[in-house]
Formats: C-alpha cells, sequence, structure tokens
C-alpha cells in the first residue's frame, strides 16, 4: 500500500514537472515574443515608456488613457465597495430573505455580455452625460455592475466564514450603534475578503475594453487598440507591462486569500 | 380549559403591538437595501428593458418583429453558427487541456509556489486578456512576430503560406483558446479540490485498479463539473468582444462584431435597432447555457463541496 502510494508520488510528480512546464512556456512565450518585438530595434521605446513626460508628449491618447483608467479603478473599487458590502451584511443580518434576491441580482450581469449591456447603456448615458457631464470617468457607473458577480463571490464567501450574527449581536447588546458595527466588528472580520473583491474589481476595470470603445470614451485598453495602429512596438509595450502589473497583483492576491485560509484553520 | 383559552385570547394581542413595530422595523430595514437595488436597476434592469424592448421596436418606436425577423438573414445566422462554433470548439479544447493542468496543479498541495503561481498567470490569462492578448499574439506569431520570423529564418517555415489566418476566425480560435484553459483551470480547480484522498484509497483496499478509479469513482463525480465548466468556457468566449474587435480587420464574423458595426454605422436605415435584436439573441443564447451551468453546479456541490 505504502510502496503503491510512493510510486504514484512519483508518477504524479513526473506528471506535474511536464504539464507545469508546458504551461510556463506557454505562458511565457508570448511575454517574450512581447519583450524581444518591442526591443529588436533597440531600447528607444522602453526608455520613453519609462520617461512619463516624454510618454504624454509622444502620445497623447496613452497618457489620457491611463489618467482616465487610474480614476476609474479608484471609483469604481470605492463604489462597488460601498455598494455591496453594507448591502451584503445587511441582507445577512435583517433581511435572510432577500438573501437570494441579492445573490441572483449580484450574479446577473454574468449572463449579460458587457457587449449587449452597451447597447442598453446607451441611452442610460445620454441621462448620465445630462447630468454629469461626458467625461471618460463616468464610466466607473458601468463598470461596477461589471464587478458586481466577481466582489459578491468574494465577499459572500468571506461572510460565510464569520459568525456575522453572533458577532454583531453581541456589538449590538453592549450598546453600540449599527455604523459601528459594520465598521468596527464586522469589516475588520472580512478584511481580506474586501480587499481580495477590491483586486478582482482593479484587474476587471483595467481589463475593460468593451463598454469604453463602443461608447466612445477612453480608457488604457483603448489607447493601446488605438496606438496599434500608429505605434505597434509602443502598444506592445503597454500590453506587456500591464500583464506583467496584472500578473503581480493577482500574485499579491494569492497570498491574503492564503492567509484568511490559515486564520479559519487556527480559530 | 380556561387557561390555554386566556392564552390564545392573549397571544394575538401581544403579537398585534409586537407586529406593528416589527413592521416598523421591516420598513427600516428594507431602507438599507434601496441603494442597492436603485442602482441596479439604473444600470443593470434598465440597459436589460431598453435591448430587449428595442428588439420589438421599428424605428418610429412602434411595436414590430421585423427587427425579430431580420435575425434569419443568411449573414446573421452565419455569424450566429460561426460565434456557437468558435465557442464550443474553444470551449472543448479549453476543457480538456485546462482540466489536465488543474489535475497537475492539485498534486502540488494547496499551499505550494507552484500553484499560486499558475493560478495568478492564469487569473491573468483568463480574465485580463482582451486587447492585451491579441497583441501578445501579433508579437508572438503575427507577420513579424517572434515565432514567424524564427520558422521561417531558421526552419523555413512560413506559416502564413496559406494567407494570413491570424486575423480571421482560425487566428480567433488560437487566441480563445488561450484564454481558456486559464479559466477552466480556475473554475475546475475547487471541483478537483473536493476529491478526497480516501476515496481512491477506498478504492484500492476493495483491489480497484487506477483505471477503475478513475472509470467508476472519479469520472462520476467530475463529470457534473466538468462538463458545468465546458459550458461556463462556453458562455465566456460567446461573450467575449475585445479580442476579437483588435484582431479581426476586415468583416464581422461573429455575432459581437456584428453588434458592434451595427452601432457604429448607420447605413441600414429601418434597421436602427437590429443590434438589439442581436443582443437579444446573444442573451437568450447565453442565459441558456448559466442556466444548464446552474443546474450542474447544484449536482456537484452534492459531492464536491
Amino acid at each position: 500500500m505504502a510502496g503503491l502510494r510512493k510510486r504514484r508520488a512519483r508518477r504524479q510528480q513526473a506528471l506535474r514537472w511536464v504539464v507545469v512546464t508546458l504551461f510556463a512556456v506557454l505562458f511565457l512565450l508570448p511575454l517574450i515574443a512581447m519583450f524581444e518585438f518591442t526591443t529588436r530595434d533597440g531600447w528607444d521605446t522602453w526608455r520613453v515608456f519609462f520617461n512619463w513626460k516624454a510618454l504624454g508628449e509622444t502620445y497623447p491618447i496613452l497618457w489620457t488613457g491611463m489618467k482616465a483608467s487610474f480614476w476609474l479603478v479608484l471609483l469604481s473599487v470605492a463604489l462597488t465597495l460601498v455598494l455591496l458590502v453594507p448591502t451584503v451584511v445587511w441582507v445577512r443580518l435583517r433581511l435572510p430573505r432577500l438573501r437570494r434576491v441579492v445573490e441572483f441580482v449580484s450574479l446577473l450581469p454574468l449572463t449579460v455580455p458587457a457587449v449587449v449591456l452597451v447597447v442598453g447603456l446607451a441611452p442610460v448615458y445620454a441621462w448620465v452625460v445630462y447630468f454629469v457631464g461626458g467625461s471618460s470617468v463616468t464610466l466607473f457607473l458601468a463598470y461596477t455592475v461589471l464587478a458586481l458577480p466577481f466582489a459578491y463571490r468574494a465577499i459572500d464567501a468571506g461572510l460565510s466564514a464569520i459568525d456575522v450574527r453572533t458577532l454583531s449581536e453581541a456589538a449590538r447588546s453592549l450598546g453600540s450603534s449599527w455604523a459601528t458595527v459594520m465598521w468596527r466588528v464586522v469589516l475588520p472580520n472580512i478584511r481580506s475578503a474586501v480587499l481580495s473583491a477590491a483586486f478582482l474589481t482593479v484587474a476587471l476595470v483595467l481589463g475593460e475594453f468593451t463598454i469604453a470603445s463602443l461608447l466612445n470614451r477612453d480608457n488604457i485598453q483603448v489607447a493601446i487598440n488605438q496606438l496599434g495602429k500608429s505605434s505597434a512596438t509602443m502598444s506592445v509595450a503597454v500590453s506587456l507591462a500591464a500583464l506583467v502589473l496584472a500578473f503581480a497583483l493577482l500574485f499579491l492576491l494569492s497570498f491574503a486569500g492564503r492567509r484568511r485560509n490559515r486564520e479559519r484553520k487556527t480559530s | 380549559m380556561t387557561a390555554p383559552t386566556t392564552g390564545t385570547l392573549e397571544a394575538p394581542t401581544t403579537t398585534g403591538v409586537r407586529g406593528g413595530r416589527r413592521h416598523r422595523s421591516r420598513i427600516r430595514d428594507l431602507l438599507g437595501v434601496v441603494p442597492f437595488f436603485v442602482y441596479v436597476a439604473v444600470f443593470l434592469f434598465i440597459p436589460t428593458i431598453v435591448v430587449v424592448v428595442g428588439a420589438f421596436a421599428g424605428d418610429d418606436g412602434r411595436p414590430t418583429l421585423e427587427n425579430i425577423s431580420a435575425l434569419a438573414d443568411d449573414y446573421i445566422v452565419e455569424a450566429f453558427v460561426r460565434s456557437i462554433t468558435l465557442s464550443a470548439v474553444t470551449a472543448i479544447l479549453g476543457a480538456v487541456i485546462g482540466a489536465l493542468v488543474a489535475y497537475a496543479v492539485v498534486t502540488a498541495g494547496p499551499d505550494s509556489l507552484v500553484r499560486r503561481l499558475v493560478t495568478s498567470a492564469c487569473g491573468v490569462l483568463a480574465q485580463f486578456g482582451g486587447v492585451t492578448l491579441a497583441f501578445a499574439f501579433i508579437a508572438t506569431i503575427g507577420f513579424s512576430g517572434f515565432v514567424t520570423v524564427f520558422l521561417k529564418d531558421s526552419l523555413g517555415i512560413d506559416i502564413f503560406s496559406g494567407g494570413m489566418w491570424l486575423f480571421d476566425l482560425p487566428g480567433l480560435v488560437l487566441v480563445y483558446t488561450y484564454f481558456q484553459i486559464p479559466l477552466m483551470v480556475i473554475v475546475f480547480l475547487p471541483a478537483l479540490d473536493g476529491v478526497r484522498p480516501q476515496w481512491r484509497e477506498a478504492t484500492e483496499s476493495l483491489g480497484g485498479s487506477t483505471f477503475y478509479y478513475w472509470r467508476r469513482v472519479a469520472a462520476p463525480l467530475l463529470a457534473p463539473a466538468f462538463i458545468g465548466s465546458t459550458l461556463l468556457l462556453f458562455a465566456n468566449a460567446f461573450s467575449a468582444y475585445a479580442t476579437a474587435a483588435a484582431l479581426v480587420s476586415q468583416g464581422s464574423p461573429i455575432v459581437p462584431l456584428q453588434i458592434r458595426s451595427a452601432l457604429t454605422s448607420e447605413v441600414l436605415l429601418g434597421r436602427e435597432n437590429l443590434g438589439k435584436a442581436m443582443a437579444l439573441g446573444m442573451v437568450l443564447v447565453v442565459a441558456l447555457v448559466m442556466w444548464l451551468y446552474g443546474l450542474l453546479q447544484r449536482r456537484t456541490s452534492r459531492w464536491l463541496d
């Protein structure tokens, strides 16, 4: 039995190395190709890329796109968390019968492709333009819809790991207000879940193209696409930087998620 | 006899008072979810209603079935067929290869560096993708891409001797598979995590071979999760837009690109709402697939949770 298990472990390890190596090659090949592509005619592309002033002057689209994406990330994360965290906690505590409804609604955007949503968003955005203007930054209102399913799952998983009801009843019976319960009791307990919801929203907003492009707004992806028509090397360089950045972001997130699991195990 | 009667007589009055208070606090409770539902109503429900109503309205706003019947036009039917074929092929390729990668990763243990690196890489490729992936492929196997040049210069192979397929449907199959595999890894890993080593040990102690274990224990347990994940991959490819928009330069072979041309060009008079009809068609396909996915998900969670 033990020999059998050892043999199987060895076989699994061999398989793991073969598959993971193949995967790594396939994952890295485009990245290496992108790097080679951008450095084929010297390092000028990267020199411009890291000199932000020159970058803004040479490629104004890129600069506006980056600025817009920066604000979009901040505002989308803020709106997603402000909208979702209190609602999900509140529903768990006070309105358990609405839980299925909130879950259904939050996961609904998965069945509405972004390209479909944009068709229906056009008239809504006519009103947005009327009230607050046509800036690209207003896209965060639409991006929050796209982020809902992922953020909901993360927050819901975090809340399932703790006993919200007991915690909040304890705090309430000691005389704290609902705001205190939310801010000082529930939130610190689901910190890593909130963090992971925020990370997922960041990644989603940085990668969004469909809505921005079809509503004629600017963001980093639209800029990359525009740039591809005039300066292929620069657009590939920005793509590479974006992919590496997103990878670093998610790699960090994997540590946050693990820590949560360990906490749960020890408690 | 009297005591219970007074008891039952008293009960309604107390619940009446408490009921009133409960009613008031219930309204206060409901106020807490108003912002969420108002937001969702404006940015999710209204757009969906606009699409559904618009699909049945003519340019003058009168109800009509013209847009829907226009869906039977050859070029739209072909776009739907191509979209569905593309999604099905890449979903199956992605599911098979992705399941293998997921299995290899799961044998490494939940906290290992390999797993962390692979899942992060998968997250990037599966969800971040879009335009950046299109450019990654242009740099890799485009006209002057790294691999293209290497193959031509050192091996004398011209991968584009049969035409520039990267910017057409075959190219889409390649790039879509490239982001379907990582998505499969992400959605299939939890199911594999749910497979307990004890099940295998039980099979072995009862004299079952490895093949028997996979055939009779693991496969039936994992089948719903595998099919469900494949459906999710299908929906993912079917709704994808960015990669195709950045890659395909000529024509609109698939539905999302048809919607783009319906939105951006106003060539076809009297067809203002055709885009909405196509959008409705897309929603119906995705909703059907996601409904099946939900059914399978419920079946999966019975064992692998």
